[in-house]
């Protein structure tokens, strides 16, 4: 039944919100994106759920990564990006002018497809979110905090010997791991990651695969792929994007085994992109 | 996508005809740009160790001056003629002080009632202001007054020079014993030379220069001017050191000079007395302090940086405050900050401006803005820091954005992801990246400034300036503006005394740019 946008948007809203209000945590509505004249972004509405892994997928340029920084309004820094539509996370308009992007950015993380530590101590790398945001009230709780952090990104027992070297010393994998650590100490409630293997080896994507499978149990995330193996290992539900338009948004298992829109079966099955 | 099949002659290997003569025509290129490179590296080369080897070479003399040895008794009757032992009176005493050497002087060397030109020629030995350091001393320390006290005195710029071989080339030669004896001291003398041989070669190879040669004689403490040389009879006229006819027997050296007196600043006599007191150990050379202790003065053997190093290092303050501060404040905005529109860029484009523009017109704007609207006082370091501050500024604004520039954007995305504001990430991670770079290109407009002359001229810091300033307030001068007044002195002592200041300026300049590496290996290593 969740096949297309069409269907999907077309909804009876009293039925869709009794399937899937506890789920839902972004939803957004008919978002468009320009970049000066150019459109990016067509109409596109989606819902995410909570406590689950969505990937979007598509070739490149179809404007997933744009549609993903739309939910921690990270386009706002790209002076001549417009974004119009609405987005709604646990209910509230994040682009309303009440909602502070710094504090937005706080509930909303974000790892990058290239790993981009500070050129800090790896401690520091951690510790820099929650300080900045006041998370922290005692240099105790602090470490408490860092250490957390890392142990949920699944990089603790490699790094707990020299917090103190820099974070930019460590592997790719290690770095990107770094990336999700730092992500996640400011206690974010969605995670998103744009390609976040990308520019990793195979060892070091498997790490991460994995990191996000756990991950899934306590935050909302996206994840931007071109892997179309990746997305259907770690993601519940897959979005397909083609040129700046959603074509369709469903379960994982679905979207790969049966798709209904030829144009993600002819992705899929590797004829274009 | 299928390339293109080969030709089936060349279908197999790599090595065609036509290949190979492409390869080497490429190899050929390369090495031909690598050589154009090295040339233009061998080029710089040459030219700066030219220019640094004859700026040391010229400097070489300033960085030692000769002095004459005194030991004398401080006479009160020079020293405090009014008797009063004031120490201000003292040390203003200059010309008792300089009687009291000139009489030493003449008693050694003049005859009773010498008149008047001889005098002048015996007292240009050192200059009248060369006894003020001694004049200090003592009224620090009146007690040495009527004691017999040792000091020296430095030797006036064309003595010193003619003492470190300049000018004019000369070469001493040992001439025998003299033979017989005729004439008398009124008269001159014929004297029959041991042998004029060496003598006679060395005037002949002088006068092939088409200069006009002369010779000294020396005999025991008496000096001679040689007015004839016929095989080996010279004539001979007394010019100085003890007055006695030569007798036969005696050893005989010559001195020949390429000029005669007519012809250079140092007469026949002041080189007989300069000689004579050699002789008696009372000419000394010694390391140059006055260079850097002293300040500017008319005389080229007394002129020191003192008062031009300080005034440099004053401008430099000030030119700091205003040019580092700004131009990084100016830079963050512009690069990390602004909106990017027509008036940003029309900024933008008129800061490249800005450093382009010829540095003299920011001396106009000085005098024209700080002195004559603003009321400032001309010649002193706030307003040439100001004015190198406006001169540098943009130079350290387009620097410091390059440097800002070059700081990867993922930082900023990585700090804007984790909830950081703009301003957070800008002074938490992108300033501290971008430090180095904009600390190298603030030193080296700093090193820009240091070395700038012409905005000072206008704003009147070319004044001379004889007392180290105390504050940016105070009239002074600076290192380059003194380079440039010491270049255009008449005498000819000027001109080791420029190299010589053109060396603590680049001595300046090199320790700057060692601050500037310095720093930049400290921070880049705290990444």
């Amino acid at each position: 039944m969740d096949g297309n946008v069409e269907d999907f948007t077309e909804t009876d809203k009293s039925e869709r919100a009794a399937n899937m209000a506890e789920m839902i945590k972004v939803d957004c509505r008919n978002i468009d994106v320009f970049y000066d004249d150019k459109q990016a972004i067509f109409d596109i509405s989606l819902a995410i759920q909570d406590r689950a892994v969505t990937s979007f997928i598509g070739p490149s340029g179809c404007g997933k990564s744009t549609f993903l920084r739309c939910m921690n309004r990270m386009n706002d820094t790209i002076e001549s990006a417009k974004v119009t539509g609405k987005i709604f996370m646990d209910g509230a308009d994040i682009n309303d002018h009440s909602i502070d992007p710094v504090l937005l950015r706080s509930r909303v993380g974000m790892v990058f497809q290239k790993p981009n530590p500070f050129p800090k101590s790896i401690y520091d790398n951690i510790a820099y979110g929650p300080r900045i945001h006041g998370l922290a009230g005692s240099k105790s709780e602090l470490d408490e905090i860092v250490e957390s952090s890392l142990r949920k990104a699944g990089l603790w027992d490699e790094v707990k010997d020299r917090l103190p070297a820099p974070g930019t010393g460590l592997s790719g994998g290690q770095q990107q791991r770094l990336c999700i650590a730092r992500a996640i100490a400011v206690s974010p409630e969605v995670i998103l990651m744009d390609e976040p293997c990308s520019a990793l080896d195979p060892i070091a994507t498997a790490r991460i695969e994995e990191l996000i499978d756990e991950l899934r149990e306590r935050y909302c995330i996206v994840i931007v792929t071109h892997s179309m193996q990746q997305a259907a290992r770690v993601s519940q539900r897959t979005a397909f994007f083609h040129l700046g338009k959603l074509v369709e948004y469903g379960d994982t298992e679905r979207i790969f085994t049966n798709p209904e829109d030829t144009r993600t079966q002819d992705y899929i099955t590797g004829r274009f992109g | 996508m299928n390339s293109p099949v080969p030709p089936s002659s060349e279908q197999g290997t790599f090595v065609t005809d036509a290949a190979l003569k492409r390869l080497k025509k490429r190899h050929a290129a390369e090495s031909r740009f690598k050589l154009y490179g090295q040339l233009a590296i061998g080029i710089a080369i040459v030219a700066l160790v030219t220019l640094l080897a004859s700026i040391f070479m010229q400097a070489s003399s300033a960085f030692t001056r000769h002095v004459l040895t005194f030991d004398t008794t401080l006479e009160a009757s020079y020293v405090t003629p009014e008797g009063e032992r004031d120490p201000e009176k003292i040390a203003r005493n200059v010309s008792g002080f300089n009687l009291l050497l000139q009489d030493e002087l003449s008693d050694q060397f003049l005859p009773e009632d010498p008149g008047l030109s001889l005098q002048r020629e015996l007292y240009g030995l050192f200059t009248r202001l060369a006894v003020l350091p001694l004049a200090r001393k003592t009224a620090d320390t009146p007690s040495n007054i009527g004691t017999q006290q040792s000091f020296s005195v430095a030797l006036a710029d064309d003595i010193d020079l003619y003492l470190k071989g300049g000018i004019t080339r000369r070469k001493a030669v040992n001439l025998g014993q003299a033979g017989a004896v005729s004439g008398s001291m009124d008269d001159g003398f014929n004297i029959t030379l041991g042998k004029a041989e060496p003598l006679q070669s060395a005037l002949d190879k002088f006068r092939e220069d088409e200069a006009t040669p002369t010779a000294l004689i020396q005999i025991g403490s008496t000096w001679f001017r040689m007015t004839g040389l016929d095989g080996n009879t010279a004539s001979l006229e007394y010019i100085a050191g003890t007055p006695q006819a030569p007798v036969s027997g005696a050893d005989v050296s010559g001195l020949a000079l390429e000029q005669a007196q007519d012809n250079r600043t140092v007469t026949d006599r002041q080189i007989a007395w300069t000689m004579l007191l050699e002789d008696e150990g009372r000419v000394k050379s010694v390391p140059n302090t006055t260079l850097f202790t002293n300040s500017d003065s008319t005389y080229p053997e007394l002129a020191g940086t003192a008062a031009a190093i300080v005034g440099s290092l004053l401008t430099m303050l000030v030119c700091a405050m205003l040019a580092i501060p700004v131009g990084i404040f100016a830079a963050v905005y512009l690069e990390e900050f602004a909106v990017k529109n027509r008036v940003t860029d029309l900024i933008e484009v008129n800061i490249n401006n800005l450093a382009a523009v010829p540095s003299i017109v920011f001396g106009l704007l000085g005098a024209a803005v700080f002195i004559n609207f603003m009321g400032l006082p001309r010649s002193v370091p706030l307003v040439g820091g100001l004015v190198l501050g406006l001169l540098v500024l943009p130079t350290v604004i387009i620097a410091s954005r390059a440097a800002l520039k070059s700081v990867p954007p993922s930082i900023r995305t990585a700090a804007l992801g984790v909830g950081a504001s703009k301003t957070q990430a800008v002074f938490h991670h992108v300033l501290p990246l971008a430090a180095p770079g904009i600390l190298t290109g603030s030193i080296i407009g700093m090193a820009r400034a240091l070395g700038e002359t012409a905005p000072l001229l206008l704003i009147g810091m070319v004044a001379f300036v004889a007392e180290v300033p105390d504050s940016p307030t105070d009239e002074s001068t600076v290192l380059p503006v003194l380079i440039y007044k010491w270049s255009t002195g008449a005498e000819r002592a000027w001109e080791p005394q420029t190299a010589a200041a053109i060396i603590v300026l680049l001595v300046f300049l090199v320790l700057m740019n060692l601050i500037a590496i310095i720093l930049r290996r400290r921070f880049e290593r705290r990444w």
